[in-house]
């Protein structure tokens, strides 16, 4: 793929241009969708969680480069780590793995923390629902 | 077609235009060798250059049909509109405090008109119809007994609306109300005439038809009266103190020629490259939108914007397959803000119609006269892909697709 000169580090550009983990999971376990308010931007993030790991980690980005790069870089990360480690996972750290973001796109990763989040807010409610029987 | 790493197109000069060869050629005599300072008035160096800025002074006047004597060189565009505004306003205090603009100006007269406005200037923000037109009769309805300034741009660099400025002009005549036209897109890429225009300043801007940056002019009707801005010497009449960038004005002045002299051609070349470019995507999506005027557009220029689909990551795409081009996006306004309170949608987006959830997926080609069908038609290839990969990542288009109403 060709390169042109680019306001992103070499990562971000990688990771947008050929993003990790791009697509969806039919049988997710949990799907979060948050919005950006700062520029109506908006990413859905899927994951599959067998016995509180997460196993597989898919999205679907509308925004801009940071955006799609940061939800890649995210999905990446979360892939093979227990629920316990992956709240742990902060906007930043993603934004590091990429070798920084311009200051104006750290909100951006933002939308990625808050998507990881959301998702495992979501999980642990349904978890919460089941009924005792079904607790191993 | 295949992607190829070896294209550099540019289809971005609304932003800029690369300087004419003819143009460097003529600027750089005026480096080392003719580099007197033209107030020197008596040396020979010095004769030497103020000759010179008065040749180059007739060539910028005649590409707008101006007298000579009634152009102020700036530094810019930006200058031009500041001292205008506020020149005008300065040296006619008697005349009311109420401005009138349109909705869709460039940054140079909006943020400058906020600013009067919070000190105690009552500003009417003149809205445009969907094709970016402002309407006569929303122009007479506006001014008043205390009106002392209307600034309308000819021609929009977003989305490539020209306006009827002779008719807005001549409302503003018959109210005695002077008024002014930025017209740094258009002038050198369209025909700009003062005297039929009827205007009493105009903006000019010398990178916008291969000229050099940091060069511009002030067109003002002779008769009326300016307050300074730049507060200094005596050169352009004491309009705008400071030595004269000569080797840019040369410069200015040698595209001046070039585009009065090349006007036709060029305009017709960009016809055509505009109609393919054109043609090539109206039949294509559904969700592919034009903006601005159908035919009163600037020539060359092609803008619109598509739902589902981000501004910003558009631009980057095509940019890895070697196209450039711009954006009125929110995520593609200010990549040196320093966080997302320094984004916004185009102002001119949302001005005709666009919704603002949708303004992100704006884009703007603006082609020059070095151009090709050729890369017009890889533009048309490569497209298509960007916009596939694009929808592919969009959860918009996985609910439009699902039946959903994204946007709701
Ligand atoms: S998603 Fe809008 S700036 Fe990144």
């Amino acid at each position: 793929m060709p390169e042109g000169a680019s306001p992103y580090s070499k990562k971000v550009m990688d990771h947008f241009v050929n993003p990790r983990n791009m697509g969806e999971i039919a049988d997710a376990t949990v799907v979060a969708d948050v919005g950006n308010p700062a520029c109506g931007d908006m990413m859905r993030l899927y994951l599959k969680i067998e016995n509180g790991i997460i196993v597989d980690a898919k999205f679907k980005t509308f925004g801009c480069g940071a955006a799609i790069a940061t939800s890649s870089m995210l999905t990446e990360m979360l892939k093979g780590k227990s629920l316990e480690d992956a709240k742990s996972i902060s906007n930043q750290a993603v934004a590091e793995a990429l070798d920084g973001l311009p200051p104006v796109k750290m909100h951006c990763s933002v939308m990625a923390e808050e998507a990881l989040l959301k998702a495992l807010e979501q999980y642990n409610r349904s978890q919460e629902q089941k009924p005792e029987s079904f607790e191993v | 077609m295949q992607p190829d790493a070896q294209r550099d197109i540019y289809f971005d000069h609304a932003a800029t235009t690369p300087v004419d060869s003819r143009v460097v050629e003529a600027m750089l005599p005026y480096f080392a060798e003719r580099f007197g300072n033209p107030s020197s008035h008596v040396h020979s160096k010095g004769v030497e250059a103020n000759q010179e800025l008065d040749q180059s002074r007739a060539s910028a006047a005649r590409l707008i049909n101006a007298p000579a004597e009634t152009i102020i060189f700036t530094s810019g565009a930006t200058e031009a509109n500041n001292l205008a505004i506020c020149g005008y306003l300065e040296a006619n205090r008697e005349r009311g405090k109420h401005l009138i603009i349109s909705e869709i100006e460039h940054y140079s007269v909006i943020n400058l008109c906020l600013k009067l406005r919070r000190e105690g200037y009552d500003l009417t923000l003149l809205p445009v119809d969907k094709l970016g037109l402002v309407h006569p009769d929303k122009l007479h309805a506006a001014v008043r007994r205390e009106t002392a300034l209307i600034s309308i741009q000819h021609a929009s660099s977003e989305i490539g609306t020209i306006q009827n400025i002779k008719e807005l002009a001549a409302i503003a005549g018959e109210a005695g109300v002077f008024f002014h036209s930025d017209a740094a897109a258009s002038a050198g890429n369209i025909p700009v005439d003062v005297v039929d225009l009827g205007v009493d300043a105009l903006t000019v801007s010398a990178h916008n038809f291969y000229g050099p940056k940091g060069v511009g002019a002030l067109y003002l009707r002779p008769g009326a009266k300016l307050e300074a801005q730049i507060i200094g010497g005596f050169q352009e009449r004491g309009y705008r103190s400071g030595t004269e960038n000569l080797a840019g004005i040369v410069g200015m002045a040698k595209a001046a020629e070039l585009a009065l002299a090349e006007m036709p051609q060029r305009r017709e070349h960009l016809t055509v490259l505009q109609q393919r470019l054109w043609n090539g995507l109206s039949q294509k999506y559904e969700f592919l939108h034009f903006t601005g005027h159908p035919s009163e557009r600037l020539p060359g220029h092609v803008s619109f914007w598509l739902e589902y689909i981000e501004g910003e990551s558009l631009l980057l795409f095509l940019n890895v397959y070697g196209i450039q081009t711009a954006s009125g996006s929110a995520c593609a306004s200010n990549m040196r803000g320093q966080d997302e309170h320094d984004l916004a949608a185009s102002h001119v987006l949302t001005a005709v119609g666009v919704p603002a959830e949708y303004c992100s997926g704006s884009l703007t080609v603006s082609m020059g006269k070095d151009n090709t069908e050729d890369e017009v038609d890889y533009f048309l290839q490569i497209f298509p892909q960007v916009v596939e990969r694009l929808l592919a990542m969009s959860p918009l288009w996985a609910d439009k697709l699902k039946g959903k109403n994204p946007y709701q």
